[in-house]
């Protein structure tokens, strides 16, 4: 087994490259994640927000530095990235549910078939996730028939179904419309006030300062500056991060 | 009108007539099925036509006459129905049965990640979907052996079961192509939300990516049945007695007079037309209401 106790961090990444053929997408990033943690990753469209939480459950792999989750090295050749994905549940921002499903049997999909649970187990834990999400009158209704917040908050419920120790969150409330913005968020809070260890690249700046422990600037592949709420959004150094909040505050 | 709409949007001051925009429609999707079922259905009375008008026209011609020409399809019309069009169906029936199941392993085989199933796989399917299916025909006929020994038993392979392996070829070929086309316009998005959920490969084909798209397969499956069906009668020149052989060999029992062409061979289309039709309409029908969806 691999030796991994609460006090190191859960998630730590360490000088980590990414690159798509030619282009270099990551430039060194490292940051640690402490279990319960909540991190907001912000920065300017292509700065690779998103390509750094993908290769958090190996969705992306990574070409320097190493990643581990729980002490799993996501480096090592032999991983295996069932048992990893397991452990790490991530929420797109299309939502992307499976349209021939309805919502609760998006839910309840992966923990049959992957885990194996007992059907009824199942059917009572998609239950009450359904009923977290503040959406258990919609159980039987199929992704096209629901709005974006509710899907949304589906696709929270089916990660959360798998009982993962971390939730990565891609820009979850970008497609979204002002108004289920908020439905989306709260669902996020309960999450992080349960304890759960959240990663959140996000453009609510509002939101991140409100829930973050720890937030993170990146620019053009590299992390420019982080710190808790407070200090990040009050006391930001780098010109690059001060320019970016006053476009966006 | 138009220099009107011209002046409004202060572009062009002129006071020719000026040419709208126009829309051309896109090209309908190129498919046998498309055609035949724009086809209005009283095409079908209209391909009997001929042989309404032709005994008149023809009457003087001879002492055989149009008339003797159509008392002699009559006799041989249950014959023809029953030994020859049936068996058109049924050749295509099995040749539709074996094309997919290949085609539908093919078409997995395509989008393998192994890379000599790949190649292969995609290898073969370009091999039959570009050959002309007569020649597929005949070099299977030609290679299969007629009979096969097993455990000193002879098997004998009759003509009509290497026709339908000849003709499952080609289909073979093109359901392939529709069950990889069908698999990659699933958008990846689907593909990576189920492997963030820990499922494997194996599942994300066959519980979340192939019921998404098998709806989406049906159309351009039947449309390549109506297309196999038609193409039955080339079996014929490998001597299958399938319609056209059999209308052939009855001509000659009746002793060949020309009269006798246009009676038979217009029986013969019409049948086609009629099997076919309803078959064509369907697969238009299904693929308006799958393309709604989704
Ligand atoms: N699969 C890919 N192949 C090639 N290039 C890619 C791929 N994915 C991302 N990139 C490139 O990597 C860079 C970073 O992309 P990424 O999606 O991580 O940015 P982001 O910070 O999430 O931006 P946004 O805020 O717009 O989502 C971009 O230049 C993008 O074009
Ligand atoms: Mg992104």
């Amino acid at each position: 087994m691999v030796s991994w106790t609460e006090k190191d961090p859960i998630v730590s990444i360490k000088d980590v490259h990414k690159s798509f053929g030619a282009l270099e997408v990551l430039k060194g990033v490292s940051l640690d994640v402490m279990k319960g943690e909540v991190i907001c990753i912000i920065g300017p469209s292509g700065s690779g927000k998103s390509t750094l939480i993908r290769c958090i459950n190996a969705l992306n792999d990574i070409q320097g530095g190493s990643i581990h989750v729980r002490g799993i090295d996501l480096t090592d050749p032999h991983l295996n990235k069932l048992e990893l994905r397991k452990k790490v549940g991530m929420v797109f921002q299309q939502y992307n549910l499976f349209p021939h499903k309805t919502a609760i049997e998006n839910v309840m999909m992966a923990p049959l078939l992957v885990l194996k649970e007992d059907e009824n187990e199942v059917r009572a834990r998609a239950r009450d996730l359904m009923k977290k999400v503040r959406l258990e009158e919609k159980e039987n209704a199929y992704p096209g028939e629901l709005s974006g917040g509710q899907q949304q908050r589906v696709a929270i419920a089916r990660s959360l179904a798998m009982s993962p120790d971390i939730m990565l969150f891609d820009e979850v409330t970008a497609a979204l419309d002002p108004e289920t913005v908020k439905e989306v968020l709260v669902t996020i809070k309960d999450l992080a006030q349960d304890g759960m260890t959240c990663i959140l690249v996000t453009h609510e700046m509002g939101f991140a300062r409100e829930i973050a422990d720890h937030i993170y600037f990146t620019d053009n592949g590299v992390i420019v500056e982080h710190g808790p709420p407070e200090t990040f959004f009050t006391k930001a150094k780098d010109p690059r991060t001060k320019d970016f909040l006053s476009q966006i505050l | 009108m138009a220099s009107r709409r011209a002046h409004s949007i202060h572009r062009i001051q002129t006071d020719l007539p000026v040419l709208k925009p126009f829309y051309v429609p896109p090209p309908a999707y190129a498919s046998a099925s498309h055609w035949l079922a724009n086809l209005p259905p009283y095409t079908g009375i209209l391909l009997f036509l001929p042989l309404l008008i032709w005994p008149f026209a023809s009457h003087a011609a001879g002492e055989f006459t149009m008339f003797n020409a159509f008392e002699a399809l009559f006799n041989w019309i249950p014959f023809l129905f029953t030994s020859g069009f049936l068996f058109n169906v049924l050749i295509s029936l099995f040749s539709m049965l074996f094309g997919t199941l290949a085609g539908a392993v093919l078409g997995l085989g395509q989008i393998s990640k192994i890379s000599p199933v790949r190649r292969t796989s995609w290898f073969l399917t370009q091999l039959f979907r570009n050959s002309p299916w007569l020649v597929i025909l005949f070099i299977v006929l030609l290679a299969l052996p007629f009979e096969f020994v097993i455990f000193g038993v002879i098997i004998a392979v009759p003509d009509w079961m290497k026709a339908v392996f000849g003709l499952s070829l080609p289909i073979m070929a093109n359901i392939s192509e529709i069950v990889r086309g069908a698999v990659l316009s699933v958008p990846t998005a689907q593909w990576e939300a189920a492997e963030s959920l820990a499922f494997s490969r194996q599942q994300i084909l066959w519980r979340i990516i192939l019921p998404q798209c098998f709806k989406r397969m049906i159309p351009p499956w039947m449309n390549w049945y109506a297309i196999l069906t038609m193409a039955t009668p080339l079996c014929s020149l490998l001597g299958v007695e399938e319609i056209i052989t059999l209308s052939r060999q009855a001509m000659e029992a009746e002793n060949n007079h020309p009269e006798l062409l246009v009676p038979f061979y217009s029986f013969a289309l019409g049948m086609f037309f009629l099997y076919c039709y309803p078959i064509a309409r369907l697969t238009i029908r299904l693929e308006r209401k799958y393309a709604v969806k989704l």
